[in-house]
């Protein structure tokens, strides 16, 4: 066989097609630039598995110097930031289902007295362990500390208490999730996950294909609205979206075996909010894209903090506050502790308020966006 | 059939119509006047804002100015009932390569909300000659197929008007003629037409003509009558070396355009006496002279040259 040779010439010139037109596809560019940046922002500063200054409630049923001495060991310890004091059990109660703290220490009403006695009385900490990876160190930490932090204020006739033994017993409590199983934080979430990569993928390209392949004119030259067409195309993914929720639903409950506390039925009713705003980004950014490429591009800048920002993979606590600030806009997070709460604490529509009103926030102010763009490419 | 008792007598009756793209003005000033049952042919060279006002005249951009009646409504305040009395059919194709054939007519017919529905798609079905074919995807026709699909499509809702954007463009000449022949009988059953094109067979074959370049107006009325405002003076060279002799003349005053037609060249010039002066030295130089007619396209060549471009 008569193989041309390969020539320097042509494969140059092809080379260099290619860097005209990387150059001119402005989003391309952007995003082989701007992903590795994020994702190096992202796993170099944002995630640690190792979280530290979780926010606990305390609630010093018995104020003595053994008390404060213990809330200031956990301090001390860098894993507790007090932020919290409650005054009641149901209160401390309330601020775990809210997912306000993380954690929540008891110290109850005759402890020094019991301790002096040397009657070992129990110190209480409890944790939200829907997300087990959160509480670990934590948890292995305050053990550590049990054993020596009081030694310090047992002088004089108390030495007698500093024994091998710690003089108070540490119960641990972890709430919601006690078996520490991961399946039980990951698998909910998924629900989130996959509704957010689908939706915002769907959606961005159903709109921007029309305008590509130029069928967008003809619709518009027909009597149909907008609207109509806006909605039109979102309402089958509204229902892809639930087919996909039943399935992560039926796997969670049949092969992961997590548990249902909560209402099923909030939960769907719930989910809508969410969905909507996953369509509401996908809309928008079909507005902004030119072709199918830059909306899948678009999708997945956006993909890409909220699996890594929103406490999905990562403990929410462990990151930095910059990066909270961001998780915290992001609807994904909300939805996680909505599904998360509802699903393993068996909260209802109360505590999940807190978590609602920032994706109907969010909601709003992507559809602005969207209308604003949308009648711009109009004309 | 509607209350078209408007004062125009004009399917198209607008003037002044203005649209700017930023600083960048694409159709200037224009008028069009398209009197019912009418094949009204739209030229100009390319991005010279024919397609911008066919999309204006159907409601999908707003203009900037100007003034006037489609189909008896004000063509800027009542684009909602235009478009439903409109059939409009893009330059590319633009119905859904993933459905049949039958599921884009439906789709389109659903879309103008008609009454009778399965009806108008089986009809439709049917003048296309596509009956056996109609699950067919519309992906996989031929672009003469597509072309005619596009046509049926535009054509279910039962139009008054028909604005048409270069659709023939791709097509063989064989479909072009049998698509030609469909719009003058539709023509003749009181549709009108106003069809942008850049095939002077084509727009020799419409009722009247519009020319526009750069945004403006700059010739209409019949063939006949676009031929003689051009002014234009034309004689045929046939015979031998003529691309030499082409180069000599378009070096002469009086000599606008030399143009090669085959194994003939068209050597025009709007002052004719100016031109005639210019090539005596050449009509006893062995090849054939005659003075013919101007064409058409030698008009919109010329038109197209004597104008300047705005946007460069």
């Amino acid at each position: 066989m008569n193989r041309p040779a390969f020539s320097f010439q042509r494969f140059f010139a092809i080379v260099l097609k290619e860097f005209i037109q990387m150059r001119r596809d402005r989003v391309t560019f952007a995003m082989m630039i701007g992903i590795p940046m994020v994702q190096l922002i992202l796993f170099g500063y944002a995630i640690n598995s190792n979280p530290k200054h979780l926010p606990t409630a305390v609630y010093a049923a018995d104020n003595s110097p053994f008390s404060r001495t213990i809330v200031w060991a956990l301090r001390n310890s860098s894993y507790f930031d007090l932020t919290r004091e409650a005054h009641s059990a149901a209160e401390i109660k309330t601020l775990l289902a809210e997912g306000k703290v993380q954690f929540a220490v008891t110290v109850p009403v005759d402890f020094s007295r019991q301790l002096l006695r040397g009657e070992k009385p129990d110190l209480l900490l409890e944790a939200d362990a829907t997300d087990p990876s959160a509480v670990g160190f934590a948890q292995a930490a305050v053990s550590q500390l049990a054993t020596t932090v009081i030694n310090r204020d047992l002088t004089g006739p108390l030495a007698r208490l500093r024994a091998s033994a710690p003089p108070f017993n540490l119960l641990t409590h972890q709430h919601y999730n006690p078996e520490s199983i991961s399946q039980y934080n990951i698998v909910p979430g998924l629900i989130g996950v996959m509704l957010t990569m689908t939706m915002i993928i769907i959606t961005g390209l159903a709109i921007t294909r029309e305008r590509e392949r130029g069928t967008m004119e003809n619709l518009l030259s027909t009597p149909v609205h907008p609207g109509e067409v806006i909605v039109g195309k979102i309402v089958p993914y509204i229902l892809v979206g639930y087919v996909q929720m039943t399935l992560v639903l039926l796997a969670a409950k049949f092969l992961f075996n997590v548990p249902f506390i909560g209402s099923v039925p909030l939960l769907v009713g719930l989910t809508f909010l969410f969905i909507v705003a996953n369509l509401a980004v996908g809309i928008t950014f079909s507005t902004l894209a030119k072709n199918q490429l830059q909306a899948v591009q678009m999708a997945f800048f956006f993909f890409l903090p909220s699996l890594l920002l929103s406490g999905y993979m990562f403990p929410f606590r462990g990151m930095p506050g910059w990066a909270q600030a961001i998780g915290e806009c992001l609807p994904l997070t909300h939805f996680l502790r909505i599904v998360r709460g509802i699903l393993l604490k068996g909260n209802g529509l109360g505590e999940c308020a807190p978590d609602l009103w920032p994706i109907a926030l969010f909601v709003a102010v992507m559809l602005a966006i969207a209308v604003k763009r949308y009648r711009q490419t109009l004309d | 059939m509607k209350t078209s008792t408007s004062a125009s007598a004009f399917a198209i009756d607008v003037r002044g119509v203005t649209k700017k793209f930023g600083h960048r003005t694409v159709v200037n000033d224009l008028c069009m006047q398209v009197r019912p049952g009418e094949i009204y042919g739209f030229l100009g060279p390319n991005g010279s804002g024919k397609t911008t006002f066919l999309r204006m005249l159907c409601g999908l951009l707003q203009p900037d100015a100007g003034e006037g009646s489609c189909l008896g409504l004000d063509f800027r305040r009542e684009s909602a009932e235009i478009k439903k009395r409109v059939g409009y059919m893009t330059q590319k194709f633009s119905f859904y390569e993933d459905l049949t054939i039958e599921e884009n007519l439906d789709f389109i017919a659903r879309l103008y909300g008609m009454a009778r529905r399965k009806a108008a798609v089986e009809k439709s079905l049917a003048r296309l000659g596509m009956l056996e074919r109609r699950t067919q995807l519309a992906g996989t026709l031929s672009g003469g197929w597509k072309q005619r699909l596009a046509l049926a499509a535009c054509l279910i809702h039962e139009p008054q008007l028909l604005l048409l954007d270069e659709p023939t463009a791709g097509v063989d000449p064989k479909a072009r003629r049998d698509f030609w022949e469909e719009i003058h009988q539709l023509a003749a059953a009181g549709l009108t037409f106003l069809i942008t094109t850049h095939y002077m067979d084509e727009a020799s074959r419409c009722h009247r003509l519009a020319y526009i370049a750069y945004g403006h107006l700059l010739a209409r009325g019949t063939v006949a009558e676009v031929v003689q405002a051009g002014g234009l003076t034309t004689w045929e060279v046939a015979g031998e070396n003529l691309a030499a002799l082409a180069g000599k003349l378009r070096r002469l005053s009086g000599v606008e355009q030399v143009v090669a037609f085959g194994t003939a060249l068209h050597v025009s010039g709007r002052d004719a006496e100016k031109l005639r002066a210019a090539i005596t030295p050449f009509l006893a130089s062995g090849q054939r002279w005659t003075q013919i007619e101007s064409g058409l396209e030698d008009v919109f060549i010329s038109l197209m040259e004597t104008t300047p471009d705005n946007f460069s």
